[in-house]
């Protein structure tokens, strides 16, 4: 089975704990979290986590029927990456100390990406974008030097009609 | 009311009527409201943590009810850990309350304080820390029900003290229920019925969700009307009656040869109530390779987690095992059972010798002595293993031990939270003197409560399973296994208030035991077994059929 990335929306009961809960599931279970977003929701009853993984599909059933196993964790959807709007947010800053300020700044209009801090010695760039635009931008600039850089992981909604909700 | 009584009047709401426990500062007041309940609700105090944690286990083992255990904070709530971890690896409904320092002294590291949620997180089916007065009857009702919904387990609450003095409304209401099961569709019986009826080689593989299900009977009319025999996990075992005719006993690691086989053979395997453990598949990848598998479970995390199934079905099984026996026409399997007795017949002339006094004598004696109507309960080793093949179980319920976590240790709290539970029935628990070392102080607890405890300790000097594995794998090199303590067993017993049996033969085995049966209180019989006494048949971890070991 390979192993392949996929993305959960996990409707959860908005309490403290809960968070650590659901990271302690996976760590003593032995899957791997690429990335876990979590707020709240509609209804602040209740948060709404993202959870990106990589596993093969025996993972992915453990992981979707041992969630489904907490008492806090009220729904559980594995999207569908065809019907599902997918984003992530990174600030990134760039070494602007070698002379290519202009090549950076290229890149940052191409992406579609905004200088949000503007030294002499750097620039700040905010982008949002399914994960595989950030990694694009990373490597683009990476030769001039990526002085440090943070990303916040991926959250995702369903397209139209499909909705997850507490009810 | 205060937080306090609040927490003794819903554990009587629930039905209640005996908990286990140790007083400590942070949970004074809880013991403040038992004493002043205590014609309503019954508190038995252990001499540690963790023999009240497996008393309320064996509990709840025991009688299917909820086991209740109380510790105050820090050590007191560390020391449930094990306890804990049992039931949850077992699936027992247990509710653990703790104490805790007071909220404003939460996060300070205050004396005697332990993140006791934060610890038993992984080993619990959920828990809570209450932090407001006025949750706090509700938080019960859920742990409850939680506890013994679904498959059961255990669900602690930590209650700080100031919770316990605060003062809300107490309102009156009864035990909660089970929540209501998913059960599947016919057709998915159908199709189950349809995978069974095409089966020539059908064989039953059944574990402890028979027992915690309440469907022994169902399970033996499915398998009449399959024609099929019954193998089981080790949980399993009270489920089936010894003398039951398709009775094949346990499988797995040191289940028995015809068992085992039968599973190796079959071209179905149905298993009921069971999560595949790799002490009792053993090579999963050559594990009944024959077979295609019908997996039925109240928990859908278990079916395929182990061992794939082509067909599973979810939900409460006594109710599945009606209807699917419903939709099956009466199947004949004559071939497989002529098969089946020639592995039995093979199996008989293959048991293993014992050296000495032997343990299948003393298993067998204690039932022939002390009769059926008896609860048998063990620690961890040899001896559970030897009590597993030898005794004739013929009640659910009635074989309390640890499979899954294999809790050394577990067995005196064990025996004396199921002793309590049912009316001081007699109670015999078979031991090792390195199990027994672990928790012997709950010794002064049996005699206490004049409890009419056998235990029989199988002694050997030495740390028998393990040592077992060092004989076979490890090239005799026995790594501080072999004890040379110089406990006096008897002397111990007599000095705990209790009596004390040395045994050495056959004759004075049953000597012991007609002493033991007349005795109102606990009886010790230190039965000297042989140091390289080994539990056979073994299938090595990780082998097959193929590799079995029987003598």
């Amino acid at each position: 089975m390979e192993n392949e990335k996929f993305v959960l929306s996990v409707i959860v009961q908005n309490r403290s704990g809960v968070l650590t809960r659901v990271s302690g599931l996976f760590s003593r279970r032995g899957f791997n979290i690429d990335s876990l977003t979590v707020g709240e929701t509609e209804n602040p009853d209740y948060s709404r986590m993202t959870i990106m993984a990589t596993g093969d599909d025996y993972i992915k059933d453990q992981i979707v029927k041992q969630l489904g196993k907490l008492h806090e964790v009220k729904k559980i959807q594995l999207m569908e990456p065809d019907n599902t709007v997918t984003r992530e947010l990174m600030l990134i800053k760039v070494d602007a100390t070698g002379g290519h300020r202009a090549e950076i700044m290229e890149a940052v209009h191409v992406f579609r990406a905004k200088a949000v801090d503007f030294t002499p010695k750097s620039i700040g760039v905010e982008i949002t974008g399914e994960a595989s635009k950030l990694n694009a931008f990373i490597e683009y600039v990476r030769p001039y030097g990526i002085l440090e850089m943070c990303r916040t992981g991926v959250t995702a909604l369903g397209r139209g009609e499909s909705c997850l909700t507490a009810e | 009311m205060s937080g306090a009584q609040i927490i003794v009047e819903t554990l009587i709401s629930q039905g209640v009527t005996t908990v286990f426990g140790y007083p400590g500062g942070q949970v004074l007041n809880i013991y403040d409201e038992l004493y002043k309940a205590s014609d309503r609700i019954h508190h038995v105090i252990t001499a540690h943590e963790q023999g009240a944690s497996h008393a309320a286990d064996g509990y709840a083992r025991s009688t299917g009810k909820v086991g209740v255990v109380i510790a105050t904070s820090g050590p007191g709530a560390s020391n449930l850990v094990t306890g804990i971890a049992t039931a949850y690896l077992d699936s027992t409904p247990l509710v653990a309350i703790t104490g805790n320092v007071p909220l404003p002294l939460i996060g300070r590291d205050s004396f005697q304080e332990v993140d006791i949620a934060g610890i038993t997180m992984p080993i619990t089916k959920h828990n809570y820390i209450v932090k407001d007065v006025a949750h706090l009857q509700q938080t019960i009702r859920e742990a409850f029900q939680i506890a013994k919904s679904g498959r059961p387990g255990p669900v602690l609450i930590d209650v700080p003290k100031d919770v316990q003095i605060a003062v809300y409304e107490y309102a009156a209401g009864g035990e909660v229920e089970a929540e209501p099961f998913q059960m599947p569709s016919e057709e998915e019986l159908v199709r189950a019925a349809e995978l069974i009826a095409a089966s020539q080689r059908p064989f039953i593989y059944s574990g402890g969700g028979i027992v915690s299900a309440e469907a022994s009977k169902e399970l033996l009319a499915f398998a009449d009307r399959l024609d099929a025999p019954i193998g089981t996990s080790m949980m399993g075992l009270s489920a089936v009656p010894h003398d039951y005719p398709g009775f094949l006993g346990m499988t797995g690691m040191h289940g028995r040869y015809a068992a085992s086989k039968a599973m190796a053979e079959a071209d179905l395997i149905v298993a009921v109530g069971t999560r595949f453990s790799d002490r009792a598949t053993g090579n999963k990848d050559e594990f009944a390779k024959k077979a295609q598998i019908l997996h039925i479970d109240i928990d859908p995390a278990e079916i395929s987690k182990n061992i794939p199934a082509q067909q599973s079905l979810i939900g409460n099984i006594k109710d599945i095992l009606v209807r699917l026996a419903a939709l099956l026409p009466k199947q004949k399997h004559d071939a497989w059972k002529a098969n089946i007795e020639e592995m039995r017949e093979f199996e008989k002339e293959n048991q293993e010798v014992f050296l000495g006094l032997s343990p299948e004598y003393v298993v067998k004696a204690a039932n022939r002595i002390l009769g059926d109507d008896i609860l048998v309960a063990t620690d961890v080793g040899q001896h559970q293993m030897w009590a597993a093949q030898y005794y004739p179980f013929t009640r659910p319920r009635s074989f309390i031990t640890s499979g899954g976590l294999g809790t050394m240790g577990f067995g005196m709290g064990a025996a004396i939270g199921s002793c309590i539970a049912n009316q001081k029935k007699r109670t015999v628990l078979f031991t090792g003197d390195g199990s027994f070392h672990m928790n012997l102080n709950e010794m002064s607890t049996a005699v206490a409560n004049q409890l009419p405890l056998v235990v029989m300790v199988m002694n050997n000097g030495v740390l028998g399973m393990v040592r077992q594995w060092q004989t076979l794998f490890y090239g005799k090199r026995y790594s501080n296994t072999t004890l040379d303590k110089k406990t006096d067993f008897v002397k111990l017993a007599e000095a705990f208030g209790a009596k004390g049996i040395r045994v050495t033969s056959p004759d004075e085995v049953d000597a012991a035991l007609q002493e033991a049966k007349t005795t109102e209180g606990p009886v010790l019989i230190d039965c000297i077994i042989h140091a390289d006494e080994k539990v056979l048949p073994m299938i090595p971890p990780g082998g097959t059929i193929e590799d079995i070991m029987l003598k």
